[in-house]
């Protein structure tokens, strides 16, 4: 495993945007100050008569993406997820969202990966923000390969879309030309004592856990959620028929995230299984290297192994 | 002014005023005093100062206006009727469940909106964008913008403001409708927004300051701004809110009140002599 490639899926959001840019020439990128932080740098780089950068508002940015994409640009508009989806949300709701507007939200810096800059800086409630919004899709792709065709689906999309990217390089597992549909989970690993559901970068952290649990004789079925929004719910069902259990693994709070979303759809269709979720149990983040933060707060392989043996234990 | 009179104008304001309190009356609810302040803005802009085409609502090439204040909904709406949008006889629905007239201006539903509003303070930042995509387009379209005075106490107005200056956005025009009052009383009681004609100047756009009730006026203002290069235009209006019907002007309390039977008799009937008065 020495020679892992590691790729924070923003700058894979950036790269994505470049290509964006050569092919499509009603496509302008928006940022608030952050473009190099962001990775829209790159385009503002490629197409600086396409990049719009409004100063340090994010508010007055995503009412102003929604006026161009009223008059018909396809419009990426990027901040911090905390600003994006945190101090920006009414003007998403009202000037985006509630028109159907042809804006796409990148928003970087998602979770306690942060790092460093500490809890006002690290969003772990933006999935559940931007999930009430009615027609906001939400895209949380798990690695660079991803990041960038979740980045082309959302283009092709017609319709808001949140796009949640994180700052660290993670690992990447899937093929350079991973294919990405909208609404649609994967099943990376098959199995059938337990399904970990997973969004972002717990997805890698499930994969090891599956190796791990594996190897003590537990069958687990990894599936990455890429799209929180609308939810898969046909794979879930189909994993809590087959497995009887379900673990869910976000960079997020467990409150209103992933876990919400499949908790929603387990408890609604009359079959439900044992469930618990891995995510931020709920608290505010704190500085200190992304690597050692995800450890503090429970979102690694371990501490998914031992959500998946309680919860077979429920069974 | 030529083409269509001033008194055609004038006419027109008129039938504006009259949709506001037949659709606030029907409605038992909604905002005729802010309505009332902006009828001769909107007969002006939709009759003579902005390139539209009814026929053709999302004609690509077409001025837009967005109405920021979107609670003045009413005036907007009876003035698309008037030009011809959707049948006048939809007036009377507004409000209600199974209508598109929505409370607040809705771009997908009615015909002729061209911005979803009513959530202060974003309006201008649509429009702002509006403007700005035409530049990119190099597209010749001009964007208009009706905010409250109240509405400017909200950051945004000014974080759009700036942003508009900034890209030398010179075919926007921002009307405020400084009719002096707020929900909660005089806009000096409440959040004093004044001096209001420095504060855009010191933002970087080339003000004009009219009296918003005179259809002359407003086309003077408009045009001004069609000469204006490299800045935005803020044309910064007195009105009087409620205008044209006796009881309501400069009062607050008709600012999201809608009027009684007693009280829709005789502003109607108010507006009709009006009416009658100049059509002679």
């Amino acid at each position: 495993m020495a020679d892992v490639i590691k790729i924070a899926t923003r700058d894979a959001y950036g790269q994505a945007l470049v290509e964006l840019g050569n092919e499509r020439q009603d496509i302008v990128v928006m940022d608030a100050d952050l473009a190099a932080a962001t990775k829209t740098g790159a385009f503002k780089k490629a197409h600086p008569d396409r990049f719009i950068n409004t100063g340090i508002a994010e508010g007055n940015m995503m009412s102003i993406a929604a006026g161009l994409a009223a008059a018909g640009k396809l419009v990426f508009a990027s901040s911090f997820a905390m600003f994006a989806a945190g101090r920006a949300f009414e003007q998403i709701r009202n000037s985006i969202g509630y028109p159907h507007l042809n804006v796409k939200i990148g928003a970087t810096h998602a979770g306690v990966s942060v790092g460093e800059d500490g809890a006002t800086h690290q969003c772990c409630e933006d999935i559940g923000i931007m999930r009430t919004i009615p027609g906001m899709v939400i895209l949380n792709p798990a690695d660079g390969p991803e990041a960038r065709a979740a980045v082309r689906a959302a283009a092709e999309w017609d319709g808001p879309v949140y796009l949640r990217f994180g700052r660290l390089a993670v690992p990447v597992f899937n093929e350079e030309n991973v294919e990405f549909v909208i609404g649609k989970g994967k099943e990376l690993v098959p199995g059938t004592d337990v399904t970990v559901i997973a969004t972002g970068l717990l997805v890698n952290e499930a994969l090891i856990a599956a190796r791990q649990l594996a190897e003590e004789g537990v069958s687990v079925r990894v599936i990455n959620m890429a799209t929180i929004k609308p939810i898969d719910k046909d794979i879930i069902l189909k994993a809590a028929a087959e497995t009887g259990a379900i673990v869910t693994a976000e960079e997020h709070n467990i409150i209103g995230g992933l876990g919400s979303a499949v908790a929603e759809v387990l408890c609604e269709s009359g079959r439900p299984v044992p469930m618990l979720r891995v995510g931020v149990e709920d608290t505010f983040g704190r500085s200190g290297p992304a690597l050692e933060l995800l450890e503090l707060y429970g979102l690694t392989a371990p501490h998914i192994a031992e959500k998946v043996k309680a919860v077979i234990a429920m069974k | 002014m030529d083409a269509i009179t001033k008194k055609e104008l004038s006419v027109i304001a008129t039938k504006i005023r009259l949709a506001v309190i037949e659709g606030t009356f029907h409605a038992k609810s909604g905002h005729p005093g802010g309505s009332l302040s902006i009828a001769d803005d909107l007969a002006y802009l939709y009759w003579k100062g902005m390139n539209i085409d009814p026929a053709d609502p999302k004609w690509p090439g077409r001025d837009r206006l967005v109405l920021s204040k979107g609670h003045a909904a009413p005036a907007l709406y009876g003035a698309l009727a008037l030009r011809g949008y959707f049948s006048t006889d939809l007036i009377p629905t507004l409000r209600k469940t199974d209508s598109i007239l929505q409370g607040h201006p809705d771009m997908k539903h009615i015909p002729g909106v061209d911005m979803s509003s009513g959530s202060l303070g974003q309006g201008i930042s649509c429009a702002v964008g509006m403007a700005l995509a035409a530049k990119l387009d190099g597209a010749d379209y001009r964007v208009y913008t009706i905010l409250g005075d109240g509405e400017i106490s909200e950051g945004q107005v000014w974080e759009a403001s700036m942003f508009a200056a900034a890209k030398g956005l010179d075919n926007l025009v921002v009307i405020v409708d400084n009719n002096n009052l707020q929900i909660d009383g005089t806009v000096e009681e409440v959040n004093s927004p004044y001096p209001i004609p420095e504060k855009f100047a010191a933002f970087g756009f080339h003000v004009i300051e009219i009296d918003g009730n005179d259809l002359d006026q407003i086309e003077a203002a408009c045009n001004e701004a069609k000469t204006v290069k490299g800045k935005p235009t803020a044309i910064v209006q007195k009105t009087v809110k409620g205008k044209g019907v006796s009881f309501m002007e400069n009062q607050c309390s008709w600012h999201g009140a809608a009027p009684k039977q007693a009280e829709y008799d005789i502003a109607m009937a108010e507006l009709t002599a009006r009416l009658q008065e100049l059509e002679g």
